[in-house]
């Protein structure tokens, strides 16, 4: 055993040297290649990065991605897209690409190894721990930008392959409370809505999404909701993109959402707005809602939200009075220790005003990550089966069995979530983990305490393309695949299950992702539990599965994607059309076919602004950047655009604390401290500053959040840290 | 395309750069954007506005240039200079009421957004139009925008004592039938 095993060999310089990030403004052969030798073919397929997963054709020869063409067959973006759509071609033939396995080397900080050598160590390392420590003493990270086989495929790797109940996800920091949130609500997890539903609202209420920014799409399916006459109504701490067009603009105090949907459930109550029909024969749970919002008047409402209680009084007439009204919601209201409270509350407004389940109505999460949807439906969630079923339901158990060829009782119970994994890394009870599509040192909160937990590991794997930050500590690197380097599913954030296409073979001796796991898992003598030779077989396998549970995919098939663009789960039957809307006649998933309103209690954050620390933080994303920024950092016109972090405050916040533009902050929590240059805008409470999140170390907005999450969906609270602000 | 407008709306702008981006993967030009996206006022507003060629009837690019470098082809497109005759003096820059070209000092020529001849010749829309994300760039039939957009096109520009007209149009309020840019255009001069 090394000590401390999983320190990176080198100082950080060392890895970025080598492995990058180094940014790549010029395709492959140049920008006039393409005019000498033009591409081979064009693959429909999609963009890698976001939940919207437009439709985009990649020119392809010399097996390189060398340029894209727009998709204009494709009905949900119809040929938009955004700039990171546009550049995400770069990606091939990057000198970064990682194109062997790789050992760690206490000189070099990596050593090219062979497969067998690389598999050959894991399965031995793996199996001494497992020996020495239990099964649980390996865990699994995933992410959802992988496609729905390989999450699926490593659910079941976990379970069958490692017998360990800790496999978690980075889906784990974006959709869980959402997804919490909705099943109990609804019983399933899915936007109820396709977005065709948007442009039919008569008012739209964003809460919380940075629509033109995380979902840039999107706003085309805005405007021409108001270019139909309809009405939008945006709830932020920061006036994004999309205000600018805003009807109606809620200046929400971060951290304060309930407040802000209860006091308009209050309005909505108290001007008898309330469809009683719909509530009385459709729902459950409606008067204890209404008794818990009665404390909520606009005025009370107003002093902890600092919205004009005007403003809270005009956006609930607006949305109650519409015949057809959507809420839109993403990380804004989600990414909190009350995240599900904050999403059952603007739920309990859509039951409550009748909007759900039809044309143009309804309650809608916008998925953030590539596979946000699909990648969280299959088993790699902690406490999830495939179909979406619960770990602790026996019949989901006894059907997964079935279909693995196991008992039931051979299925572990639920684990860890992501965070709590890490404590217990640190805690010393999870000795080695297995990482693929995750990036926690830049991602998961307090990355002081990460860097702490990844160096405790005694044994540490990471599948990755580019070396991310996290698997700098790596003892085993595998060179996986990029998006278009393997075939499979993904379900965007409508709903809709679409195909990945292989545009090219991954380069060298890289390998597709799923491959290594079914290595490993031949390694570690299960091989007779994972038969592939084909990412096809594998999703034969999951629609099985899956057959019978609420993300039922039953009647998919990879023909039916390609042909009708796609295909909304659940689809029990390859003749079933599938289902684009949800809850149609007001038929829910819970037994009794009725929705909940469920109360939502407003508490304070996990990480409270006092004297000390006056000021909110809040973290997102920029247009030109995709999560921890691993494919995107690497990407020069990528990284042009907004090339390094910057702390956007209100001229009133720059006063108090002396800086100017051009001059650079100090900020501080109670977990640390970064310095950044300053973005002094109008565009945001002066109480509250905001940094995105896709840098490391010293630019990393992550240094600064806490772990506090929330109780029942164990998603982090990014959205709101107390944090004090000086002039560096 | 036969019987498509391109139509720019400032307003709908999400300044996130797509058509900037896409703008370097035409083809004829591939490499180089002719496109910029500008903060109107970011210290105090968050509006951005896209900035493509209007393609005038009658270009100020060509009439200033002295190598007689800019031509306007049999469709109304302005083309890039002629790199044979270009001088690269800039003259096509100072003088563009809308401030489109741009002289590639590397390569001393003017170069400007094309329309992407070379994509509407074979039924496709220009790249930029292709892949706004936001409808603030569009290429569309008119009756489409007549349907859609409550706003009404324009393409009428009055710069004090000159005015343009242009194939490209850009969407104005309700109402209005030209857009007049300088006090002057508002003034009773002859009033004193």
């Amino acid at each position: 055993m090394r000590d401390p095993v999983a320190k990176p060999a080198l100082p950080v310089t060392g890895y970025l040297e080598r492995w990058g990030p180094h940014p790549q403004s010029v395709p492959p052969g140049g920008w006039g290649d393409e005019a000498q030798r033009p591409a081979e073919k064009l693959v429909k397929t999609h963009c890698c990065f976001c939940g919207q997963q437009c439709g985009i054709q990649l020119k392809v020869r010399d097996n390189r991605v060398i340029g894209f063409e727009p998709w204009h067959e494709f009905p949900f973006n119809r040929g938009m897209l955004c700039p990171k759509g546009v550049k995400r071609y770069m990606q091939s033939g990057h000198p970064d690409r990682l194109l062997d396995p790789m050992l760690r080397d206490e000189a070099e900080g990596f050593r090219v190894a062979t497969w067998d050598e690389a598999l050959d160590v894991t399965a031995r390392r793996i199996r001494e721990i497992q020996q020495q420590h239990g099964p649980d003493s390996v865990a699994v990270f995933g992410g959802a930008s992988l496609t729905t086989e390989k999450s699926y495929l490593l659910g079941k790797f976990a379970r069958v392959a490692l017998g360990t109940r800790h496999i978690d996800y980075n889906g784990r920091l974006c959709m869980v409370s959402a997804g919490t949130a909705y099943k109990l609500a609804f019983g399933v997890d899915r936007s109820p809505n396709p977005w065709a539903d948007i442009p039919q609202a008569q008012v739209v209420f964003v809460a919380g999404a940075n629509v033109g920014e995380c979902a840039p799409i999107t706003t085309d399916y805005l405007w021409r909701m108001r270019d139909a006459g309809g009405v939008l109504i945006v709830a932020d701490p920061r006036m994004t993109p999309i205000t600018r067009n805003a009807d109606q603009y809620l200046p929400v105090r971060p951290g304060t959402d309930v407040a802000l949907f209860s006091a308009m459930l209050h309005v909505v109550i108290r001007e008898g707005l309330v469809r009683r029909d719909f509530v009385d024969a459709h729902t459950t749970g409606f008067e204890a809602v209404a008794e818990s919002v009665q404390a909520w008047d606009p005025r009370r409402a107003g002093e902890l939200t600092g919205v004009p209680p005007e403003a809270i009084e005009r956006a609930a007439l607006t949305f109650a009075r519409a015949d057809r009204a959507v809420a839109l919601h993403a990380r804004g209201i989600e990414h909190h220790s009350k995240g599900v409270e904050n999403c059952l509350a603007l739920i309990n407004l859509c039951l409550a005003t009748g909007n759900i389940g039809r044309e143009g109505a309804g309650c809608m999460m916008i998925t953030g990550q590539g596979n946000g949807q699909g990648g969280r439906e299959h088993g790699q969630k902690c406490d999830q089966l495939p179909g979406q079923r619960s770990i602790a339901d026996p019949a989901a158990r006894a059907h997964v069995a079935k279909v693995w060829g196991i008992s039931p009782e051979e299925i572990p119970q639920a684990g860890w979530s992501a965070v709590e994994i890490m404590e217990a890394i640190h805690r010393g009870e999870i000795k080695a983990l297995i990482s693929i599509c995750f990036n926690p040192l830049v991602s998961l909160p307090d990355a002081a305490y990460v860097r702490e937990a990844l160096a405790k590991l005694e044994f540490f794997a990471v599948t990755d393309f580019f070396l991310s930050e996290t698997a700098q500590h790596a003892d085993v690197v595998f060179a996986g695949s990029l998006h278009e380097e393997d075939e499979g599913v993904v379900c965007s954030a409508e709903g809709r299950v679409i195909k990945i296409a292989k545009a090219v073979d991954p380069p060298g001796n890289a390998r597709e992702d799923w491959r290594v796991y079914v290595d490993l898992a031949r390694r570690l003598g299960k091989e007779r539990f994972f038969p592939y030779a084909s990412s096809r077989e594998i999703f034969e396998e999951l629609r099985e599965a899956s057959r019978g549970g609420p993300a039922d995919y039953g009647g998919i098939t990879y023909e039916r994607i390609e042909r009708g663009f796609g295909v909304f789960w659940p689809c029990p039957t390859e003749d079933h059309p599938g289902t684009p809307r949800l809850f149609e006649g007001g038929r829910f998933f819970h037994p009794d076919g009725k929705a909940r309103f469920t109360v939502a209690e407003y508490r304070e954050s996990g990480d409270p602004v006092d004297e000390s620390f006056p000021t909110y933080l809040t973290t997102g994303r920029v247009v030109s950047q995709y999560l921890s920024g691993t494919q995107t950092r690497r990407i020069g016109g990528l990284l042009a655009q907004y090339p390094e972090p910057l702390c956007e405050l209100h001229p009133r916040l720059a006063a108090q604390v002396g800086v100017a533009p051009g001059d650079r902050v100090t900020v501080e929590t109670r977990r640390g401290a970064i310095t950044l240059e300053v973005l002094i805008v109008k565009t945001i409470r002066p109480d509250t500053v905001f940094i995105p999140y896709h840098w490391p170390d010293g630019r990393s907005a992550n240094v600064l959040t806490h772990r506090t999450l929330d109780p029942r969906s164990k998603i982090p609270e990014y959205k709101v840290s107390a944090c004090r602000v000086r002039k560096a | 395309m036969f019987g498509h407008g391109f139509f720019i709306d400032p307003s709908r702008c999400i300044g996130c750069q797509a058509c900037v981006a896409a703008c370097a993967e035409c083809e004829s030009h591939r490499g180089h954007s002719m496109i910029h996206v500008d903060y109107v006022d970011r210290a105090s507003s968050i509006a951005t506005v896209p900035t493509v060629c209007m393609h005038c009837e009658n270009p100020t690019c060509a009439q200033v240039c002295p190598a007689d470098a800019i031509k306007q082809d049999d469709d109304g497109v302005v083309h890039s200079s002629l790199k044979p005759r270009c001088v690269a003096c800039s003259n096509c820059v100072l003088a563009c009421p809308f401030g489109v070209p741009n002289v590639l000092v590397q390569i001393e020529q003017m170069m400007k957004c094309d329309l992407c001849f070379d994509r509407t010749s074979v039924g496709k829309k220009p790249m930029c139009a292709t892949v706004c994300p936001s409808q603030a760039l569009s290429y569309v039939p008119p009756e489409e925008i007549a349907r859609t957009r409550r706003e009404t096109p324009v393409n009428t520009f009055v710069f004090g004592r000159q005015t343009v007209r242009t194939m490209n149009f850009m969407m104005a309020p309700t109402g209005l039938d030209r857009i007049e840019v300088d006090v002057v255009d508002y003034m009773w001069e002859a009033g004193g």
